[in-house]
């Protein structure tokens, strides 16, 4: 039997590893950090942690929905499929970091481009 | 759409509102400031309704009980009857003890209370004159080492209560004080981790008392205290903190100057700028910064960049009143206006000790 995407990639902790490398690579990241300026850096990393529970896969907390109304303001300043595509290779150099397998890579990015137009508000 | 009902008035609040939010749309003054649930300006007491544990985040057991709630944090997921805070809940009297000076502009004021206050250092109070002028202030002691409040107050051009505190208040004067409140202090475990700490002006004094607090807790691991001012004598209690630093030889006394003139064994610049380019990495690093808005969240994201957890990274940003994201008719109107009042009654007070506090029981 198949374990789930988010069960082969460590569950939580890993969730929790990632987003500590990804958010700090957006936020260090000058085509994007302006995006993710938000004072409330605690709220911010628990976004970003609820985003990438989502592309592993994970307890479905995060939905196509909220993708858009959360997005719907960085639309307005001017979000575009650049920052879009910026942001999806922080995301896979996070997961090659953390020396995820190729094949999960490539499915957890799968999942991350499957978001793009509730993203981006399209 | 949950209803808010109000001293007898009923306004809908939106899915995407707070109850403070919805009330100031609708024209209800309840008085608020930093609408990050530090302040705690904007406490409401919900009499009918479910509330949610987010909304009382930070508030006492005490007042957790009995539906006290922060309106900026509230979300309510039905019909809700709340009311204003009761000034009795809240604030309890103090009696001036003694006021001295530590530098030019920064006096330290220390408080007797009739029963000892159970708070951490590092914590702020709310304190309250006659007269129903409140603004807050850290807590420079340490529970169980001193015996009372004691906070530092720097005198601000205009500033109504530090003007008292340094110039007319006299020993014996009566204030009544709400608190503790916020979350920037020290917990114990960990005793080796090191301990970052960064101030500027008197946002050294719940630095202080957090270092004094790690040091009795038995702290190993290395703390270092940078303090920065603008000009020399505003690096108030050098002595002290030099003394402190010959007790404990785990704990180190970093005094910048940022201005021009810096004198003996001070570092030029900016305290932030001085202890992040000391420090290329922060990872299991434990950070403390106070004082200065710009300057905390400056050091809260350069410490998270440099590898320090989030859950590691603490702040007391001494914040004026925000009034931003007001209703956005009456908001351009009156925000000139407003934050010219604002500021005439708490002076930029970036540098300074108080955030300012609206009187929630001035109506």
């Amino acid at each position: 039997m198949n374990a789930s995407l988010y069960e082969r990639i460590g569950g939580a902790p890993a969730v929790n590893a990632a987003v500590d490398l990804f958010y700090r690579k957006v936020l260090a990241d000058k085509r994007v950090s302006a995006f993710f300026e938000d004072t409330d850096m605690d709220r911010q990393r628990a976004k970003q942690a609820a985003f990438l529970t989502m592309v592993f896969g994970g307890p479905k907390t995060y939905t196509g929905k909220d993708l858009r109304a959360a997005h719907a303001p960085l639309v307005k300043k001017g979000l575009n499929e650049a920052h879009f595509m910026a942001v999806a290779q922080l995301l896979q150099s996070t997961l090659e970091e953390l020396g995820v397998a190729n094949s999960i890579v490539k499915e957890v990015m799968g999942i991350a481009a499957s978001t793009i137009d509730d993203v981006l508000n399209r | 759409m949950a209803k808010i009902t109000f001293e007898g008035r009923t306004v809908a609040c939106r899915p995407d509102e707070t109850v403070l939010d919805a009330l100031l749309r609708n024209g209800v003054e309840l008085p608020f400031s930093c609408k990050k649930a530090t302040c705690l300006t904007c406490l409401v007491r919900v009499t009918e309704g479910t509330v949610p544990r987010e909304a009382q985040a930070g508030l006492t057991e005490t007042l957790q009980v009995q539906g006290y709630t922060l309106a900026c944090q509230l979300r309510p997921t039905g019909s809700i009857t709340i009311e204003r805070a009761h000034t009795y809940d809240l604030f309890s009297p103090a009696t001036v003890e003694s006021i001295e000076p530590l530098a030019q502009r920064v006096v330290r004021l220390r408080l007797r209370t009739p029963t000892p206050l159970y708070y951490r250092a590092g914590q702020f109070v709310n304190l309250r004159r006659g007269d129903g002028l409140i603004r807050s202030y850290s807590l420079a002691s340490v529970p169980r080492q001193d015996p009372l409040l004691e906070l530092h107050v720097r005198r601000q051009d205009n500033g109504a209560m530090s003007s008292w505190l340094t110039g007319a208040a006299k020993p014996g004067d009566h204030v009544e004080f709400q608190g503790p409140n916020g979350s920037c202090f020290y917990v114990s475990g960990r005793p080796d981790q090191p301990l970052l700490l960064v101030g500027t002006g008197t946002g050294a004094a719940p630095l202080i008392g957090i270092a004094r607090d790690a040091l009795a807790d038995g702290h190993t691991g290395p703390i270092a205290f940078y303090h920065g001012t603008r000009h020399p004598e505003g690096l108030y209690l050098r002595e002290a903190l030099e003394a402190l630093a010959l007790r404990h030889l785990n704990f180190r006394y970093i005094p910048c100057v940022s201005g021009p003139l810096a004198l003996r064994a001070t570092r030029a610049g900016r305290a932030h700028a001085v202890a992040l380019n000391d420090h290329a990495s922060l990872a299991g690093v434990r950070v403390f910064a106070c004082g200065q808005p710009e300057m905390v969240h400056t050091v809260r994201r350069q410490a998270y960049l440099a590898g320090a957890s989030l859950a590691d990274i603490h702040g007391d940003p001494f914040d004026v009143r925000d009034l931003r994201a007001t209703p956005r008719a009456t908001a351009e109107e009156t925000a000139g206006e407003s934050n010219a009042a604002a500021r005439r009654d708490a002076p930029p007070e970036s540098a300074g000790p108080t955030r300012s506090f609206a009187d929630p029981f001035s109506r």
